[in-house]
This record gives structure tokens, sequence and C-alpha cells, in this order.
């Protein structure tokens, strides 16, 4: 019977399907398989694979992480804001803290070269977006995220924050410059 | 007044207890009141994005943007969907409404908690969005609010339990539940799971912002809010299907194609849906990849596959009754000589195309675990939520608004000819919004940004290509038509409620409900009306548009950094 009254038939599970949902649910069956096998794929295969290495951690033990790292390796500073600009060696580890608001120190990097990065916050949740690239990954206080990041074309890029950090979230930008 | 008193409709032959049908305006009537606060605020939020306006300062573009999301993400389609589990338990199963004390209650705390939140927000000291994401905190009364709302809604499901107890207990109907009422069924489970992960998580935080407790973890709360956040959305699918279904009766007689397709499909909501949440910690750290695929995938898409089997037979339901009413020729002569100008009809269709091609595809592709890199928190993300949310589940209740206005309300519709053309205007703005943001979350905007210019920060700036502008100024327009549109559905319908015509317990001509088409209908011409070609057709091309995006996606993604 009609959407809005109990079916015709009381044993209404062993009427046979139509051939046209039996071809569709099919099709989409088989279009899930491919989908679910698309994921574990690009991990074999894919360049682009989110780390998920983690550590806990605390604002004031990752910010001395960041101080140390910029200590170690800063070239020069500049910039309106004169921030530190840090060129760690090639394929070694590099750092970047989160804060109200502000992405702190900027990063020079060479194209081509994997870098193992350390992000966290110090405040709030912030929201690590590199543009033109367009990657993006969340910024949660005390958990240190590792991952790694492989540049592929030189210039400057900027890192937004895309996670609402309250009434100054739009002024937060820092940058990472790529060369070759 | 008891609660046995009821009058059978003229029209649809339904009985309508008194109590349940008070309810049910009550809770679509404030439904309707949160739409249009928080359209309103939405108009704000376009306006201010549209650079070359920038209506709002900052503070107050954030606030306001708390208010939108809250307002129509939660509170209006909350009590819109109470009051269509009243209908599909009371009214479609012939029954009283269980203790409808307790639904009063339930009534009463979302009133309050709606009503509450809007008021701490607009004080300022809660501008935390919709997620209020720990640690960032809100006043304490703003959590207590949406607990008092929630706790509201929760009642609200256990009458509408209580009420299929009743049906079943009293013989009101025979065999099963009918197929509408199964779908707001899984719905209402849904619902409970949402309501419960938010209890877990909210609770906490209000005791955490009394200073009760002395830390949430900030993993933690992103996992649980996100169980709250998106299964509430799911509500919303398994309801609005069910009202896609409900139209397709009464416009069109139509049954399902098989009872046991379209009911395993929802049954598969409950099963699946769920594990989607995780979709929202894709770019999270600590979670691992096995966890996010499993889970983004809602196990192989199994969810996925049951809104895709709703988007077959919904349309192919439709095309087999009006098949079977004789509309045979051709692929679509079915689909033209539906009503068009029925803003019933148009606003279901709308809503049907609109939220699988623009909300499902984006849906599923942005929660493939690599592609979602590209996608996090950019504008894409309201792009893809207006698609699936506002054309989706709001156009699908306002069709259904314009059918129960006459039925519950007994008062004719004022403005026809705007009523006529109003599901078309909310549409289009409401696809220009979608695909706009999308546009603009394409080119690295960020959401939840007031100025992407980046004045004030001091000479640090980025800019973002010219097409990021001007896909922000089309946004800005397409959100004043979608505003019009909605302003006018609110105006005919508030209008309808005071001034229509009152119809009396005269039958209403032309027939607002289609006789339920037979068997003999359905037999005719060797059971052709079952071949359903046009719908095939449709789904075919959506199938076409589906992969093709999806794998355009992962070329998008190749072309980036090196991630690992």
């Amino acid at each position: 019977m009609s959407n809005l009254l109990p079916p015709a038939t009381k044993i209404w599970w062993n009427e046979p399907i139509h051939r046209n949902e039996l071809i569709w649910i099919s099709l989409v069956f088989v279009w899930g398989l491919i989908m679910t096998f698309m994921m574990p794929y690009w991990h074999v295969v894919g360049k682009q694979n989110l780390g998920t290495e983690t550590y806990k951690s605390t604002p004031a033990e990752f910010q001395l992480k960041v101080q140390e790292f910029v200590d170690k390796f800063t070239v020069r500073n500049e910039g309106p804001r004169n921030y530190p600009v840090v060129a760690p060696p090639a394929g070694g580890d590099v750092y970047m803290l989160a804060r109200l608001w502000e992405w702190w120190p900027i990063l020079e990097l060479k194209k081509g070269e994997t870098y193992r990065f350390h992000l966290s916050s110090l405040d709030w949740q912030h929201g690590f977006s590199l543009q033109p690239a367009n990657i993006n990954i969340q910024v949660v206080p005390d958990h240190e995220h590792v991952f790694s990041l492989t540049p592929n074309a030189t210039g400057e890029y900027s890192v937004i924050c895309n996670e609402f950090c309250g009434v100054g979230h739009h002024l937060m930008i820092g940058k990472i410059l790529v060369v070759e | 007044m008891a609660n046995t008193t009821f009058r059978t409709c003229p029209d649809t032959g339904l009985k309508l207890f008194s109590t349940t049908e008070t309810l049910i305006k009550a809770n679509a009537v404030l439904g309707v009141v949160f739409l249009l606060i928080g359209g309103t605020y939405g108009l704000f939020v376009g306006l201010t994005r549209w650079q070359a306006v920038h209506l709002l300062n900052a503070q107050d573009f954030y606030m306001v943007l708390t208010l939108h999301g809250l307002n129509v993400l939660i509170f209006w389609l909350i009590f819109f969907e109470i009051a269509v589990l009243y209908f599909a338990s009371s009214v479609l199963l012939g029954c009283r409404l269980a203790t409808p004390k307790w639904a009063w209650t339930g009534f009463a705390l979302m009133l309050i908690g709606a009503v509450m939140n809007n008021v701490i927000v607009l004080q300022g000291n809660s501008t935390v969005m919709m997620t209020s994401y720990v640690p960032m905190a809100a006043d304490p009364l703003f959590y207590l609010s949406l607990i008092l709302f929630a706790v509201g809604a929760l009642i609200g499901c256990f009458v509408f339990f209580g009420t299929l107890v009743v049906a079943k207990a009293e013989k009101s109907y025979e065999g099963s539940v009918p197929l509408v009422t199964f779908g707001a069924i899984t719905a209402a489970i849904i619902a409970v799971f949402t309501i419960v992960s938010g209890a877990i998580i909210l609770i906490p935080t209000y005791l955490w912002s009394i200073g009760v407790v002395s830390e949430i973890n900030t993993l933690a709360y992103r996992l649980i809010w996100w169980g709250f956040g998106h299964s509430s959305q799911q509500i919303n699918v398994a309801a609005h299907v069910s009202v896609w279904y409900v139209i397709a009766a009464v416009l069109f007689g139509a049954r399902p194609l098989s009872e046991k397709v379209s009911r395993t499909a929802f049954l598969m909501y409950i099963l699946f849906l769920q594990l989607a949440s995780v979709h929202h910690l894709l770019v999270d750290p600590g979670t691992s990849s096995n966890f996010k695929m499993f889970n983004t995938s809602y196990a192989m898409y199994l969810a996925v596959m049951a809104s895709m089997v709703h988007g077959l037979t919904v349309p192919g339901a439709i095309e087999a009754a009006q098949r079977a009413r004789g509309h045979r020729d051709g692929m679509f002569t079915w689909l033209r000589k539906a009503p068009w100008g029925n803003p019933t009809f148009s606003g279901m269709f709308i809503s049907l195309v609109g939220f699988g091609f623009l909300g499902g595809i984006t849906g599923v592709v942005m929660g493939a675990e690599q592609i979602n890199i590209l996608i996090h928190n950019t504008l894409y993300v309201p792009g893809h939520f207006h698609a699936t949310v506002v054309l989706g589940t709001t156009l699908a209740f306002m069709a259904l608004t314009y059918w129960l206005v006459p039925v519950l309300f007994r008062r004719e519709l004022i403005l026809k000819g705007l009523a006529r053309w109003q599901p078309y205007l909310f549409g289009l703005g409401m696809t220009g919004v979608s695909l706009f943001l999308m546009g603009a979350g394409t080119l690295g905007v960020p959401r939840r940004h007031w100025d992407i210019g980046f004045a004030g920060t001091g000479g640090i700036t980025h800019e973002f290509p010219a097409a990021a502008y001007t896909m922000l100024a089309l946004n800005g327009m397409s959100v004043i038509l979608a505003v019009i549109g909605g302003a006018a559905f609110c105006v005919i319908i508030v209008g309808s409620l005071l001034f229509g015509k009152k119809l009396g317990n005269e039958k209403i001509s032309p027939p607002i409900i289609a006789q339920p088409v037979t068997d003999e209908e359905y037999n005719a011409d060797g059971g052709s009306a079952y071949a359903i070609p046009g719908t095939m057709a449709l789904a075919m091309i959506f199938f076409v548009s589906f992969a093709l995006y999806y794998f355009i996606n992962w070329k998008y993604l190749a072309e980036t950094w090196g991630i690992a």
C-alpha cells in the first residue's frame, strides 16, 4: 500500500525485489568497495597521507622545544613583525607553534626535501592551513602532532588559521618560504 | 482536555487527536520562528563575507555566525523533527499520543533552552561557534541551555516511542508500521544516540565551565562532540527522506517499489551512519589511519549505499505511480506531468536533486581520509552542508509544511502565486550559496573567517586569487536570493495561519491527497509501471557525476606537497 499505510502483505520481506533496484544496489555496492579500496591504496602509492604520530605534551614543554629549534637554526629576522626565519637542515625536524593569534616562527625550507614537522598549540585549537598548497591540519593544545611535509615548488607560502580561535582569528597568519 | 478527542480529516481521512494536533502545530510553528531568526542571522553572515560589503565588524560577525548555526542547524530542525515524529506516530497510526504532559514538558524545555541560548550568546561572552571546542570557554549557561534543549528533545523521542507502543497495544493499525513511520523510527533512534553523545560531552563541559571539573581533553571533546554534532545531521537525513516518501504518497498515491529495499536502507542508517562522525577528525592528531578509514567509509560506504538507494526508490516510486496512472510515454513524461506548480512537489524534488548531487557527492568525496586534507575547515565544508541541511532537509520540510497547513490548520494558503515560486527562489539561492562557498573553499578560503584580505595584521598578508573574492560576492548575492525565498516561506505560512480562508469541515477541491495507486493500476500493461526507465537514467547520470568528481579530487590531491 501507499508509503503512509501499513504494507499490504503482512510478510513483506518475502516479496521479490524489482530488477532495477537490484541492478542499482549491485552497482552502488561495487562503487562502495572501490571507494573503500581507494584510501588504503593511496597509503601505498599516494604521496599525500597525513601521519598520525602524536605525543602528549604541555604548552610549556612544546614552547621550550620550539625555542631551542629557533635558537639553533635562525638565519635572519624578517618581515613586519621581525620574526626569526629558521632554516633547518634538509630532512631534519621542524617546529611550528600556534597561539593567539600567530604562527611562529617563519620557516625556510628546501624544495624537494622532506621535513619532520612538529605542530601544536599553546592555547586554544587552531587550524593549520597552508596556502596556496591547500593543506589543512587541525592543531590542538596538549598534543604534539608529528608528520612529514615535502614542498614541491618554491615560493612564499602563507599559513592561515582556519579553526575559529576568538576575535583575532583572522589576524593569525604565518609564513613558510620554500627555496631551491 | 481528555486525550481521546479527535477529528477525522475530511480530506485525508487521517484521525487527528486534538492533543497531537496542538503539539504538532506548536512544534512546527516554533521551528519556523527559529528558521526566521536563524535565517536573518545568515543574511548578515553572507553580507559580511562579501568583502566589498563587509557589513559587520569582526566581533559581531563571529557572534552572529554562532547564532546562525545554532538557530537553524539545531533549533529549527529539531523542533520541526519533533512535529514530524508526532505526525508519523500518532497521526499515521491513528492513535492517541502517549503522555501528552511529558510532550509539553519536553516542548517547554526545548523552548527555554533555545531562547536562553540566544540570550546568552547575544550577551557577547559565548562567541564559541556551534562546535564550542574546548579549551575555548563559553558562559556556563551556554552549555546549560543546550543541555536543557537536548533533554527536551529526548523527551520528545520517548513520547514518540511510547506512542508506537500505545498504537500496537490498542491495535490502531494492522501488520507492520507504514514505511514513513519506519523512517521516523530510524530518525528517533539516531536522535537518542545523538542526544546521549551530546550529554556525555556537554555535561562535563558545563561542569568544567563552573570549575568543578579541572580539564576536558581536547581530542576526546572533538570525538564525542561530533558524535552529537554530526549525528544530529543524520537525524535530518532520516527525517527528510521520510518526508520525501510522505510527499510521494500524498501527491501521487505512491507505494515503495519494494518495502524490503526501502526499509533495509533506513535500517542501514542506524547501523552505519553514525560512524561517519569521525570524518570530522580526519586531519586530527591522535587517531590512527585505520580508525579513520573504517569509520569514514561508514564501514564500506554502506550508509552511502542506503542514501543512494533512497535516491533511486523515491523518484522510482513516483515514476511507477505516475506510469500506473497512465503517464507511460517515453522516459520522462511522468516527470513532465508532475505538478511543478505545487510547492509541495517542486520543493521536494529540488530537495532530492540538491541533496544528492550537491550535498551527497561532496560529502562522500571530502570524507575520504586523504582528500579531506584539501578541504578540512575551508569554506567548502559549509558549502557542502548548506546543500545537505538547507537545500535537502530545510526545503523538504518547507514542502511538507505547504501540505500540512490545510490538513492541520484547516486554512487555505494565502499568496498562492508566491508559494508557486518560493521553492524555486529558495532552491536557486541555496544552490548558489553551496556552489560558491565550495568554490571559494577549493581555492583555500577558510571557514568562520572575517577577513580574507588580512587588513590589520600589520602587513603580513596572503593574496587569495581574485576568483575567491568573486565567489564570496556571488555567495552574498545568492544569500540575498535565498533569504527572500526563506522570508517568502515564513510570510506565506504565518500569513496563512492568521489570515488564510478557513476551510471548516468541507472537502477541499481539487483534493490535496491522491488516492493510493491500486494493485490493478500497477499491474495493468503487464506491470510495466515498475520498469522506471526515467529514474534509472537519472540515477546513471548521478553515478557518472559522482565517479568523475571523486577521481578529479584525487588528482587535485596528487598535485600538492608530499605529506606523510
